[in-house]
Parts: C-alpha cells; structure tokens; sequence
C-alpha cells in the first residue's frame, strides 16, 4: 500500500515540476508548484515525519505559494504569457541537467549506504526539546540567529519593498524620472 | 521509513527534483519563475536531510532539525526576494533577467 501511495506521488511531484518550469502561463507555474509542495508534504506524512509535514504545509502552501502570487499579481496580468525559451538554451540546460542528473544517480547507486533495519517514530516533543538544548549536540544557538534573521528580514523586506517615491506624475520612474526626483530633493 | 521503498529509491525522486529545478534556473528569463526554481532546489535538498535521517539514523534527529532550519531559511529568501524585485518592478517596469544591468541607481 505504501509503495503504491509512494509512486503516486513520486509521480505527482515529478510531473508538477516539470510542468512549472516549462509552462509559458505564470500563475499556472505558480500554482504547479504548489501542486509539487503538498507532494512533499505527503511525502513527510508517508515516513511519519508529521511536525515536517505541518510545517512544509503551513510556510510553503499557506505562506511562500501566496506571496509569489501577490507577487505576480502586482506585477503581470493574470493572463501574461512568458516569453519563449530560444531552443538552443533549452538544449544546453536540459543536456547539462542531464548530465548531472546521470552523474548524481550513478553516485548514489554504486554507494553502499549502511541502512539500519530499527525503526523509530519521530516525536514532536523531542524536536523541541533539541531546538532548545544547551548541551552539546542542541541547536539554541541556530535557533536564535534564526529569528534574528527573521526579525532582520521583516525590517528588510519593509524597507526595500517601500522603495523610493514615483516621479511627480506618479508614473512608474525611469532613467530620467530618478534624476528628476533627486534634483528635486 | 517507508515499507517496501530502498533509500536508492527517494534519493532518484529527490535528485530528479533537484535537476528539474536546475533546469528551470537556467531556461526562465522572469525573474518570478528563477526564484521558483530555487525553492525546488531547496525543497529537494530538505527532503534529502529529512530521508538520508531516517534511514541511516533513525535514532538521532537533526535531519529534521536541519530541515527546519531550510524551510525558515527558504521563507526568509523568499520574502526579500520578492521585496526586491517588486522594487525593480517600481525602478524599471520590468522584471526580466536581461533588463536588469544595473545594481544600483
């Protein structure tokens, strides 16, 4: 039963990548990625990772899907179909992606991975308990920088997004809207 | 661990992803859809952290703690991203990859 819910979605995710990066339609790639997202997440559900799941689930499906679709929204119309890929770009990179892909796997099937037979569930407590140890092997002091991080994106992202002021006509500012307003100032 | 299903097995899936979203990285012009390769890369190389820790070391965690820590890194990437190129958006009216030259006005 496992393997077949694995292959389905082993399949899914596959053919949801693959259709994000190629279709011409920019929303549908948005919203194939998230069809790839929640993939993932079933993914994590399957080998019992459910703390994962939830997480892949609520900042990927709930947060990033929504604003790269403020995103696009602010900036294309919906129906705005991308430019074509020249041929001969899409050639050399699937070749080069190819290529690595060739490499990567012949990697991993000729390497011997010692997998162990016991089998322990994951439990939510205990990944807490290691965010926030002191002792060697916890992970506090990752933890904070995090949401340092955090903290120092959301002032970023605010500042950066806010950007300068349009040019007095309040059309989009170009070359010489910008020398404008700094004379201006 | 899933029943029936070798390491060789997800490692292929998630190897697959990572190159699809290679792939993508190099062939999109929009800047949009480059970011959206990224999180492909990210979330492959998450799934690796997570599978390669319940195989070969299902007593300890830190596969998923790593994880975690992708996933938050990931979040935080993507908001300045977007941040910026919506600011490029206001700058140039454009957010195609050969539009933008310059860094800095």
């Amino acid at each position: 039963m496992e393997t077949i819910i694995f292959y389905i979605l082993a399949a899914v995710i596959i053919l949801f990548a693959v259709a994000s990066v190629t279709t011409r339609k920019i929303l549908r790639a948005v919203i194939y990625l998230l069809f790839v997202l929640i993939g993932i997440a079933g993914l994590y559900f399957l080998i019992d990772y459910n703390f994962l799941a939830a997480v892949q689930l609520t900042v990927y499906g709930g947060g990033i899907i929504v604003l790269f679709i403020f995103a696009v929204l602010l900036i294309h119309h919906v129906e705005l179909e991308l430019e074509k890929t020249a041929l001969k770009k899409k050639l050399i990179a699937g070749a080069l992606s190819a290529a690595g892909l060739a490499v990567t796997l012949w990697t991993i099937s000729t390497y011997p991975f010692p997998v162990t037979d016991t089998y322990t569930s994951l439990e939510v407590a205990d990944i807490g308990r290691i965010l926030l140890s002191y002792e060697e092997g916890g992970f506090i002091l990752p933890f904070e920088v995090i949401s340092v991080l955090l903290v120092a994106v959301m002032i970023g992202a605010i500042v950066v997004a806010k950007g300068k002021r349009l040019s007095e006509d309040g059309s989009p500012k170009t070359e010489d809207g910008s020398k404008k307003l700094t004379e201006n100032n | 661990m899933i029943a029936g299903i070798s390491i060789y097995e997800i490692l292929t899936l998630s190897s697959i992803l990572f190159f699809i979203g290679i792939y993508g990285f190099f062939t999109r012009e929009n800047l949009i859809t480059v970011l959206m390769s990224v999180e492909l890369i990210l979330n492959a190389s998450a799934v690796n952290f997570v599978l390669i820790n319940t195989y070969l070391y299902p007593d300890l965690i830190q596969g998923a703690v790593f994880s975690i820590f992708i996933v938050a890194l990931a979040a935080a990437e993507t908001a300045l991203a977007i941040a910026i190129i919506i600011n490029l958006y206001k700058l140039i009216s454009s957010v195609e990859v050969k539009d933008t030259e310059t860094m800095k006005y």
